[in-house]
């Protein structure tokens, strides 16, 4: 037999029921699907207050007069086609936009009624973190992982002993202490994936920011990986405003209590998950989360 | 038939899968067409010529340093001779080795970070920028006998006296230090151009990790970005340190070559870096058939050393590049 024909990739059955759903007019199939989080706090507290904002690549407009507000006890999520502007509007969040050279912003956000631009960046970025779509812990042990953010700047101060309870807890709230309690010594780079990704939480947690911005946390990571995150994300809510951008529908609707969708740079529609996925007002909203395009 | 095999590790877990042997993908290469196979061919011919004439040169200088090599040559003096047992060895050389290695690399490699963690993390102004990246490149392309000179012609001038020895006010110019100076010059670009690369081979996202949890950039680098690139810092350190031990002419015209240490003054230490002396490169070369004492024997026992020194080094960069760990 020769190598020379492929074998033939199989695909999942895609058939009958399923593909039923994926036509434009129903409601798509995970909107009955059990859900990580519970009721919403009714306790839901205003962080952030994004006010029109509007952000441009040299030319290119990526965020086009964006309102909406950012409360702790619930999970935002921002949903959209690739391109369509929502990481740009979470990296605005923290000013990391600010880093790429082109970029140009109009408009306010604020943070606890602060306008963020006039606060440092250091300082805001400490009370807003950001965890990203690829894990990246620093090349360093675990310990130091954590403690790299609680100590000043590129200090080694202050020492291991003093840091250790303040390392333990971002680490318990990030789910990881259970399995790395005994190896903090450990290379952080020699975790798996998942694992990796949590440290990444604990460490952006360890700065005890009142907004966490999640970009995408779980595109990187198997699904038991996927399901522990967004068990903790929903934790989480409780005690910081948690904004997450992702790809994955089922996963916006398992854990978002808002959901903002972007399209070509507008907010087309925001509102609580359960109305935006059950109930769309708009037609371009409707047919992306039922997979019309996108 | 194809589907069979496909389908076939999918069914039962047990059941093993025909699967395509070692042979036949190696056979696969005679099925090539004419051109591939001969360009194959040809790419094996100078690999191997290569590695031929590469291993020919190292084991000739090895079998033949060790032949004869001696513990006193590494511990005696080279001294003025009629015969090759009255002219001692070459600890001086060697030391002298060890002694601009240390000085030449200490002025590069601080030099080196910075301008790559420069170039790489901030390169602002930008004009400024590309400005040096093209001097980094030039010096990079310089032979080392025009730093040589230039050496010869700034330390001879009378404000740089105090680094070296000083007649009546004549500056000889030619001293560790002004040697040290003008060798950092030739390790500086392999110096800059690795740690360069080094950075900007982690992932944006890992800077942006960092800087979002409130790090400043000086921060970020010192803590995140140098270590990440260690391998590359190392490597460029080590390459630097070996164009530095190999380097001839800048010994020749700004150490004087002189084969034993000729200080200059009494301090001890200071003296001896005032005044000049020699390396193994030049010890080598004037201890050629060519050179003016003509002692092979012990121009290859000192070529031993270098040689040594200089796959040590290879082996030290090896070793640092296997321990790097990446990101994906």
């Amino acid at each position: 037999m020769s190598l020379s024909s492929p074998p033939p990739v199989r695909r999942l059955p895609l058939t009958g029921a399923d593909t039923a759903v994926l036509t434009s007019e129903e409601t798509p199939s995970f909107v009955s699907a059990p859900r990580r989080r519970g009721e919403s706090s009714s306790l839901a507290l205003d962080r952030m207050q994004v006010e029109e904002l509007s952000i441009a690549y040299g030319p290119k407009l990526a965020v086009d007069t964006v309102s909406l507000p950012i409360r702790q006890g619930e999970v935002l999520a921002l949903i959209g086609p690739s391109g369509c502007g929502k990481t740009t509007l979470l990296r605005s969040l923290n000013r990391l936009t600010e880093l790429t050279k082109t970029a140009s912003a109009k408009g306010r956000i604020t943070l606890d009624g602060e306008d963020i631009a006039t606060l440092e960046p250091t300082a805001l970025r400490r009370r807003v973190t950001m965890v990203f779509q690829q894990p990246n812990p620093f090349p360093m042990s675990v310990f130091d992982n954590v403690a790299y953010v609680l100590r000043e700047q590129a200090s080694r101060r202050p020492k291991r002993k003093f840091l250790r309870g303040a390392v333990r807890d971002a680490l318990e709230r990030a789910g990881l202490w259970d399995e790395v309690g005994d190896t903090l010594d450990h290379p952080a780079l020699r975790l798996s994936g998942g694992q990796q990704q949590r440290l990444c939480i604990a460490r952006a947690l360890a700065a005890d920011p009142e907004v966490l911005l999640l970009d995408e946390p779980c595109s990187a990571l198997d699904p038991q990986s996927t399901k522990v995150i967004e068990d903790l994300i929903v934790q989480l809510r409780e005690q910081v405003a948690v904004v997450i951008v992702t790809h994955n529908l089922q996963q916006a609707y398992r854990i978002a209590d808002y959901v903002g969708f972007m399209y070509l740079g507008e907010l087309v529609e925001y509102g609580s998950a359960d109305r935006v996925f059950g109930n769309p007002r708009e037609a371009r909203t409707k047919e992306y989360i039922s997979g019309g395009f996108g | 038939m194809s589907t069979a095999a496909s389908q076939a590790p999918r069914g039962a877990r047990g059941a093993r899968a025909p699967r395509p042997s070692r042979r036949s993908a190696r056979d696969s290469s005679s099925s090539w067409r004419l051109s591939d196979r001969l360009g194959l061919a040809f790419a094996w011919f100078l690999g191997l010529l290569f590695l031929t004439l590469t291993a020919g040169i190292v084991l000739y200088m090895m079998v033949q340093g060790l032949r004869y090599i001696t513990p006193e040559l590494m511990f005696t003096s080279p001294a003025a001779g009629f015969s090759e047992s009255e002219t001692g060895g070459f600890l001086d050389p060697l030391l002298g080795t060890i002694i601009v290695a240390a000085m030449a690399l200490g002025i590069a490699f601080p030099i080196g970070l910075g301008v790559a963690v420069w170039l790489s993390e901030y390169a602002r102004p930008a004009w400024l920028a590309r400005v040096a990246e093209s001097t980094v490149e030039m010096l990079a392309g310089s032979p080392s006998i025009v730093f040589a000179l230039f050496g010869v012609l700034l330390f001879e001038q009378g404000g740089m006296g105090f680094l070296s020895r000083t007649n009546d006010g004549v500056v000889l110019g030619r001293s560790f230090f002004a040697a040290s100076a003008m060798l950092s010059l030739i390790a500086l670009p392999l110096i800059v151009a690795n740690v360069r690369e080094g950075l900007q081979a982690i992932p944006g996202h890992v800077r942006e990790a960092s800087y979002a949890v409130g790090k400043t950039k000086i921060a970020t680098t010192r803590r995140v970005l140098l270590p990440a690139a260690r391998p590359s810092v190392v490597t460029g350190a080590m390459l630097g340190l070996g164009r530095i031990i190999g380097d001839t002419a800048i010994i020749v015209l700004l150490l004087g070559a002189t084969l034993r240490f000729a200080p200059a003054g009494d301090i001890p230490l200071l003296g001896a870096l005032k005044g000049t002396g020699s390396t193994l490169t030049t010890f080598v070369y004037a201890n050629a058939p060519t050179g003016e004492a003509n002692q092979p024997t012990k121009a290859f026992a000192a070529g031993f050393v270098l040689l040594s020194m200089v796959l040590l080094l290879n082996f030290a960069v090896d070793v640092a590049v296997r321990r790097g760990r990446k990101w994906k």
